[in-house]
Order: C-alpha cells, then sequence, then structure tokens
C-alpha cells in the first residue's frame, strides 16, 4: 500500500507530466484558457490515461510477454490507444449522455496526446505490475489535471495584465509554465 | 534535381519546424538540457522522418484514403521500432539518454504532418528531400537550443569546460529553463514579426495537432462505420 502511495505522489507531484516531463504540453498550452474547460480536459485525460495504462499493462503482460513480442510494443500501444479512445468516445454516448456533453469535446484531443503513450511506455521502462501501472496512470493524469487547472487560473488573471505585445499569448503562458516548474521542483524532496 | 534543392532549403530555413513552424514542441523542450542530446534527437527523427516520407509516398496510391491515418501511424511506429534498436546496439549511451522520448517520436507532429501535408502527395524522390530537409531543419533548431542551454546552464560544450562553473546559470540547463528559453525564442520570434506589421503568432502545435486529430477521428469514424455496414 506504501510503495502505491509513493508512485502515486511520485507521478502527481515529484515528476509532473507537463512541467517536469514535458509530456502533453500542446493541451496544456492549448485548452489552459479557462478553468472551465481545464478542469474538463484534466477529467477527460484522467479518465483516458487510466484506463489505457490498464488495457496496456494487461496486454503487455498477457499477450505481449508470453509470445516474447514485447519490441513491438511503441506500435501496439499507439494502435490499442487510438482505438481505445473512440470506443470510450462511443461508449460514452450510449450509455451516459451527460457525461459525454461534458467531456466528448475534449476526447479527440487526446488521441495522439504523447501523455497517455508516456505513461504507457513508462509503465513498461519501470516494470511495474497491472495495480501499479493504473496506479501510476491515475497518478500521472491527476498531475496533468493539477498543473493545467493551476495554469487556467493564472491565465484568466493574466488576461487584464499589461503585458508587452511581443511577450502576450505564447511567450508569456510559457513563463508561466516556467515559473510554475520551479514551484513544482520544490516537491522532489518529498520522496 | 531542382525542387529536391528547393525542397532541402524549404525545411532547413523557409519552413523550419523549430524556428519558424513550432511544431514538434515536446521534445523540443524535453531533450535539449545539451547540445549531444538535441543533435541526437534531431538525427533520430530525421531518419524516421525521411524513411517514413519514403514508403508513405510509395505507398499513396495504395493504401486508401479513409484508413490513411491509421496506416500512417503504423509505417511511423515500425521505423521509430526499428531506429529505437539501432541505438540501443550501437549508441547505448545516447539512448539512454534521451529514453522514452525515441518511442515517443511516433507523436512528433513534424512526421504525421509532413507524412500528411507532403509525402502522401508527392513523388518519392522530393518526398525524401523534404524529410531530410525537415530533419535537418529539426536538427539544426535542437542543435542551437541544445548549446545555448548547456552553454549557459553548465558552461560547457559537448562536455568540453568553457565557462566556469560558478558563472553558470543553472536553471536554463533544468527543466523551467526550457520553458524560459522558449518563451524567449517566440517572444523574440513576435518581435520581428509586429515590426514587420504581421500579427503576433499562436504555437502552431495546437492549431496542427488538434486539426490532424480531428481528420483522424473522422476517418476513424468513417472506417468503423464502413467495416461495421460490411460485416452486416
Amino acid at each position: 500500500m506504501k510503495e502505491l502511495i509513493l508512485i502515486a505522489i511520485g507521478a502527481a507531484l515529484v515528476n509532473n507530466v507537463v512541467l517536469s516531463q514535458f509530456l502533453g504540453l500542446c493541451p496544456f498550452l492549448g485548452v489552459s484558457k479557462k478553468v472551465k474547460t481545464a478542469a474538463g480536459m484534466g477529467m477527460a485525460v484522467i479518465f483516458v490515461i487510466t484506463i489505457s495504462s490498464l488495457l496496456t499493462s494487461v496486454i503487455e503482460q498477457y499477450i505481449l510477454v508470453p509470445t516474447k513480442m514485447t519490441y513491438l510494443n511503441t506500435i501496439v500501444f499507439i494502435l490499442v490507444i487510438a482505438a481505445l479512445v473512440q470506443f470510450v468516445e462511443m461508449v460514452l454516448k450510449k450509455m451516459s449522455p451527460s457525461l459525454y456533453s461534458a467531456l466528448g469535446v475534449y476526447l479527440p484531443l487526446i488521441t495522439t496526446n504523447c501523455a497517455v503513450l508516456g505513461v504507457a511506455l513508462l509503465n513498461v521502462q519501470n516494470s511495474y505490475g497491472i495495480v501499479e501501472s493504473v496506479i501510476n496512470g491515475l497518478g500521472t493524469a491527476i498531475g496533468f489535471t493539477i498543473s493545467i487547472v493551476i495554469m487556467a487560473g493564472i491565465r484568466e488573471r493574466n488576461e487584464y495584465n499589461d503585458i508587452s505585445p511581443a511577450l502576450k499569448g505564447t511567450p508569456i503562458v510559457l513563463v508561466t509554465a516556467g515559473l510554475m516548474a520551479i514551484a513544482f521542483s520544490g516537491f522532489s524532496g518529498l520522496l | 534535381m531542382n525542387r529536391c534543392t528547393e525542397r532541402l532549403y524549404n525545411g532547413l530555413i523557409k519552413e523550419n519546424p523549430t524556428f519558424v513552424m513550432m511544431l514538434g514542441m515536446c521534445p523540443t523542450l524535453a531533450v535539449t538540457s545539451s547540445l549531444q542530446n538535441g543533435f541526437g534527437m534531431g538525427m533520430t527523427t530525421m531518419v524516421v522522418l525521411t524513411a517514413s516520407n519514403f514508403i508513405i509516398s510509395m505507398l499513396r496510391k495504395v493504401i486508401p484514403d479513409k484508413v490513411r491515418m491509421p496506416a500512417f501511424i503504423v509505417i511511423v511506429a515500425s521505423f521509430v521500432t526499428i531506429v529505437q534498436f539501432l541505438l540501443e546496439a550501437y549508441l547505448p549511451s545516447l539512448n539512454a539518454s534521451l529514453g522514452i522520448y525515441i518511442p515517443l517520436i511516433v507523436v512528433n507532429c513534424i512526421i504525421l504532418g509532413r507524412a500528411e501535408a507532403y509525402a502522401s502527395k508527392n513523388p518519392v524522390l522530393p518526398s525524401i528531400f523534404d524529410g531530410i530537409g525537415m530533419g535537418l531543419g529539426f536538427t539544426f533548431g535542437l542543435s542551437c537550443l541544445g548549446f545555448f542551454r548547456e552553454l549557459v546552464g553548465s558552461g560547457t560544450v559537448l562536455s568540453h569546460r568553457i565557462i566556469p562553473d560558478e558563472y553558470c546559470i543553472k536553471i536554463i540547463g533544468l527543466a523551467p529553463g526550457a520553458f524560459f528559453v522558449l518563451a524567449v525564442l517566440v517572444a523574440l520570434q513576435n518581435k520581428i514579426r509586429i515590426s514587420n506589421g504581421k500579427k503576433p503568432k499562436e504555437l502552431k502545435c495546437i492549431a496542427d495537432c488538434s486539426a490532424c486529430q480531428k481528420q483522424c477521428e473522422e476517418r476513424g469514424k468513417e472506417f468503423i462505420g464502413n467495416s461495421k455496414k460490411e460485416e452486416a
């Protein structure tokens, strides 16, 4: 149990997926204009990454390892993730229209999000079991949500600031991300 | 041959992926902590890009339009796997320092972007040169950033000490520094664009990726719909 908590905290705060591993930068910069949409995106990412880490680790453990085909994991994982996102979208549409209307817009944005593939590959690299993989995926996704929501909060306030025209838009967002990365590096003593 | 040199020029200068198009930002930020890593990542991407452009351009009339995105992804992923093995065998130290970012070349916007925008529409030879040009442009961009960050962050160039340790700005070499360096780069670009009377630019990556994903998504839906119809 203690191990699992350490994995989750490590993935969410210490090795934050955006701020220290630079994965999933596109949605982090693109969908962080408003707190509400950022939170929606975060929820969709939590949903998809958790399911995909479960699925990819099951495939790795029960199909690729016994057939000695682990070298194919990049190809298999990217296809599985692309199919999974499609599938999740279809299931949500049928089963839970309210959840679909909340998350549906964000799902297409996740298909080739490098964070999803990154987590699946990291699980293999660290030779995590199935439970550990799911916890790692969940932790990573929560870390993503925390950072994107904080970023959106800062950007909402930034809107009214007087910023020089060259720095307006993307540059100031990147500077903010850098400052957040400094703040998050304070967590490195946690483990 | 003229067309080929035009492609090289286009990739290196006119549509440089790092400085002009702002594509593939994840590896740009992640691996440029030193010149060696930046250069290695750039070269690896170039090999994958050239090979995938070559195959995709050869198969452009064979791959059905509806399943082209999944087909491209499989081709790119295969080459990434091959390159990863070659690196593991011949350059294990580079492979260790780039780590997870090698398999993540699969989801690099540049590669799918070039496949979609150029290789799937043009003959083989120009496509190969397009891949080489774009790859060299990416390598050039990553090497510049890596050179700068290594020099300022740890005072070395290719592990040779240039600046004494006590005068280095350590943060530039660490994760936050990557964001700062990129911010300065975009700001400079905006400054030039504004003084030329153009609009400052947004990160292209966002628009491109989501557009390509949306397309991918729609194609996927059509594909699934069609196969269902066939089954029925």
